[in-house]
């Protein structure tokens, strides 16, 4: 199939970006979309222009590199997947496809489609861990966890930190993100100690970075692994009781 | 330098690494603050060993290429890790899980190592639980177990088919609380592209900031490497696309030792190539073969429907050669059995390169419901890649370059033959002999850097007291100037063809010459073409834009290049080997049945290579093994 791509280019933060239009001729239905960028790429080269640059790495939707606005959607058209697992066979013959970098003021641009996502780092940091040092732990089966419990835990845990969820937020928000890993770790027995605390601190860094939640919910329609809204509204009942544990603890 | 000793502790195997623990010279708590470890790479390994070392006090400065260190390639293992738990009372045990390997290894793995990994493998799956890593589990709340290629216990455990997420967030986790608390210095955005090598020790790297091309020297007291494997050099496989062997290959053109590079482990089940474009190809979790029946039509060029074929016109080749392990015998096992039916013309798929993976059965017996929970996200990405429904019709397979059990060489403590160098994970050679069994890369991994190095390290830190070397030596500039130039080289040739053309070439001559059947004949060939292809990129290879700038093809550029250079090194390690072990099979030495011929008269060795200039033979060096508690046999799962 032949497509026509407008894509965006820009050589640093520095430098002011525009959409440049490419063709991509011949291109296989089993071809994922950042096949078909290859496919774009080799034919740059050859005329002597730099290739479009966009990170990706384990091409199997789990290490959470590639990401992009495809058709102002981020990670494209069909939901659930990231952008190496989308196929060109979700595409037509002749489509127009505009490709831009994820849209977020915490993400600023590095070069053409890369990003800066250090600020998700940063959350993580703020207290997404559970603090037992190496050699430390109990016999693993000491705390059984209930079966409900450990898959609730694994669905919020399975969050690939791609910042899809951010770039397709009106508000630049990283709610559904910053709620997935308090989550994963608050769901579980291990992560009771720190529980109150982690939210605190978390959702204080995120809020440093990024802009607030309204529901709009698109966070979830694009996320690469279907991870619920379900989960910010947990994290902000935990951000309530926090709030009064902690003043009860300062002896308010 | 060039200290070449195993260093195996004494004693009955089963107390070595005690022996060992008790007897490392110790550094003081006060002053393992004095010291600064320098840490490349953030996978299970990197990023376990980082963090541990930054609890116990270290500094430590740890060099991720990727925006942050979740996304080393650890991330995408799927289907478990193993441990001697015993937890379904299926008579498990450390000696089991010890002995499991070391057959699977061909019997070519150092047997203390592998000992210990066995031992350490309990405390990881306390310490993963204790992190937060999800697990699957019972109803009652215990973990759960499932089991994998070459074992008759289950000893594996899970977090669906993301255990590698899951054990890397854990470790990842880890880090970033150390990074938060200011002991560990986080360096993301940096290739590591050179070792300083100070007085015959490793005291330095050079990095390459992938952002603004600025090259750095940074000085430590010791360097560990844990920059995963090298299964990239055959371009399609399914290592992450900027998996690389730059870190190690130029630790051994440093002086470090190259092990047993021959050894690479041809995964079965991965989803075959459908055209030209592809840019690399996806695993289907080994532990598919737990419920799945791996068979191809009895009939040569049968292109039927395959719910149209009746049972008796199947030839389930596993279940019938190997019938007490069947679709769970060992991985180069099974590839090797794929590559066969398919020579026979028997293979499957648009290509004829593809054997059926078939769920029908175990549906049948179990439901769709438990094997949506078992293998969901499996099933999924394989509708995703191919637009088939494996519920409905069966996967089609193919066996894929997956994992490099050579790597540096390293001694019991996992430090190279350069002092103060220490490498970690896949990126040594030590614990899987010829061929690694299913769940037991993330058992390494996570050994190496949760339970091994922290401790190892001390030995030789101790010795380091009051000897912090400047980094004003004339070694770091030095160094530094000779990565400068070399990326100046990768931008001068100015060449016709893309480095990807290249790099597609290259990985077509080594799956063709040096992938799942080797022979003397193709390897010389093999060399030959590599050398020749090697002398065309240098002149002909085209890097576009600058050193100053973030440059995607400048990095991949220095990564093929030292591929080049790799590839000959193991076509050189598989031709030295006049026998067939795991996954290095050469098609002259082999059983009348076509099983893979050990020769342990000539080769019970690890082969150990070092560099002597860039065109000069490298000298092999050997470091015999010493079976006291396995007994050498026939490796056989029939």
């Amino acid at each position: 199939m032949d497509l026509t791509l407008h894509v965006w280019r820009q050589k640093s933060r520095a430098e002011s970006g525009a959409f440049v239009t490419y063709k991509a001729a011949g291109i296989s239905p089993d071809a994922s979309f950042l096949e078909m960028l290859d496919i774009v790429n080799e034919g740059l080269i050859e005329k002597g222009e730099e290739a479009i640059h966009f990170e990706h790495d384990c091409r199997e939707g789990i290490c959470g590199s590639c990401g992009m606005m495809i058709n102002g959607v981020a990670h494209g058209p069909i939901g659930g997947t990231a952008t190496c697992q989308l196929h060109m066979r979700h595409f037509h013959d002749g489509d127009e496809v505009w490709v831009e970098p994820w849209r977020a003021r915490a993400f600023p641009i590095i070069k053409d489609l890369i990003v800066d996502r250090t600020p998700l780092d940063k959350i993580i940091q703020a207290g997404g861990f559970i603090s037992v040092n190496t050699g430390n732990a109990p016999e693993a089966n000491s705390v059984p966890v209930a079966k409900m419990t450990v898959e609730k835990s694994m669905d919020a845990a399975q969050c690939i930190e791609c910042g899809a969820c951010v770039a397709q937020c009106p508000n630049g928000a990283a709610q559904l993100f910053t709620a997935a890993k308090i989550a994963h770790l608050g769901l579980l027995p291990q992560g009771q100690p720190e529980r109150y605390d982690r939210v605190l601190n978390m959702v204080t860094t995120m809020e440093e970075y990024f802009g607030s939640c309204t529901m709009f919910r698109e966070c979830e329609a694009v996320c690469p692994k279907d991870i619920s809204t379900d989960f910010i509204a947990r994290m902000n009942r935990d951000y309530i009781v926090a709030r009064f544990k902690n003043r009860k603890a300062a002896g308010e | 330098m060039s200290e070449f000793e195993s260093k195996i502790p004494p004693g009955p195997i089963e107390k070595k690494w005690e022996y060992a623990k008790s007897h490392y010279k110790l550094v003081n708590p006060a002053n393992k603050r004095k010291y600064d470890v320098i840490v490349v790479g953030a996978g299970l390994a990197g990023a376990a060993a980082a963090a541990t070392m930054a609890e116990l006090g270290y500094n430590v400065k740890c060099f991720v290429y990727h925006d942050s260190p979740r996304r080393a390639h650890s991330i995408a293992a799927q289907g478990g890790i193993n441990a001697a738990k015993n937890y379904q009372n299926d008579g498990d045990s450390i000696y089991r899980l010890f002995y499991d390997t070391v057959k699977g290894g061909d019997y070519r793995s150092r047997e203390a190592n592998v000992h210990r990994l066995a031992e350490l493998s309990v405390d990881i799956i306390d310490q993963a639980v204790a992190q937060g890593v999800p697990f699957a589990r019972e109803y009652g709340g215990l973990l759960e177990n499932r089991s994998f290629g070459g074992v008759q216990v289950s000893r594996t455990f899970y977090a669906r088919g993301q255990t590698g997420q899951q054990l890397l967030l854990g470790a990842f986790q880890a880090l970033e609380r150390q990074i938060a608390l200011g002991r560990v210095q986080m360096f993301p955005r940096h290739e590591m592209l050179d070792v300083v090598v100070v007085d015959g020790q490793a005291k330095g790297i050079v990095t390459r900031n992938l952002v603004t091309g600025a090259i750095d020297t940074h000085a430590g007291d010791a360097v560990v490497l844990g920059t995963g494997g090298y299964v990239n050099v055959f371009y399609l496989s399914t290592n992450a696309k900027a998996s690389n062997a730059t870190a190690i290959w130029r630790a051994y053109k440093r002086g470090a030792y190259f092990a047993n590079p021959c050894y690479t482990q041809i995964h079965p089940t991965c989803i075959p190539q459908t055209g030209d474009y592809q840019s690399k190809l996806t695993l289907m979790s080994e532990s598919l073969r737990n419920d799945g029946r791996i068979w191809v039509p009895k009939q040569q060029g049968d292109t039927r429907n395959p719910k149209d074929i009746p049972e008796a016109e199947r030839d389930y080749y596993l279940e019938r050669k190997y019938p007490s392990f069947g679709n769970l015998a060992p991985r180069d096992i099974a590839s090797r059995a794929a590559k066969e039916v398919c020579d026979e013309g028997k293979g499957i798929g648009p290509s004829g390169r593809g054997v059926y993976l078939d769920f029908a059965d175990a549906i049948k017996r179990l439901g769709k419901k438990t094997i949506e929970e078992r293998y969901g996200n499996l099933f999924e990405m394989y509708h995703d890649i191919t637009a088939e429904d494996p519920y409905e019709v069966p996967m089609r397979i193919y066996p894929a370059p997956h994992y490099a059990m050579g790597g540096l060489w390293v001694d019991y403590n996992l430090m190279s033959n350069v002092p103060g160098l220490y490498v970690i994970g896949e990126a040594n050679f030590s614990d899987h002999g010829a061929n690694r069994l299913g769940a037991s890369a993330l058992m390494q991994g996570l050994a190496d850097g949760y339970f091994v190095v922290p401790v190892t390290i001390g030995d030789y830190l101790a010795t380091q007291l009051g000897k912090k070397v400047s980094p004003d030596r004339p070694e770091f500039e030095q160094t530094k100037n000779d990565v400068a130039e070399r990326v100046q080289r990768l931008l001068a040739a100015n060449g016709s063809r893309s480095v990807d053309s290249f790099h597609r070439e290259l990985g077509g001559i080594m799956w063709e010459y040096c992938g799942m059947a080797r022979s003397a004949e193709g390897l010389q060939k093999a060399i030959g073409l590599v050398r020749d292809l090697r002398a065309q990129f240098w002149k002909d290879v085209r890097v576009l834009g600058t050193n100053e700038e973030p440059n995607q093809a400048l990095e991949k550029a220095g990564r093929v290049a030292d591929f080049f250079e790799l590839a000959e090194l193991m076509c050189i390690d598989a031709l030295n080997r006049n026998e067939s072990a795991g996954g290095h099979f050469r098609v002259e030495y082999q059983t009348p049945d076509g099983e893979a011929k050990r020769n342990d008269d000539e080769y019970l060795y690890v082969g150990a290579w070092e560099y002597r200039g860039d065109d000069a033979e490298p000298a092999l060096h050997k470091e015999p093994l010493v079976y006291e508690e396995v007994k050498l046999a026939t490796r056989s799962y029939k």
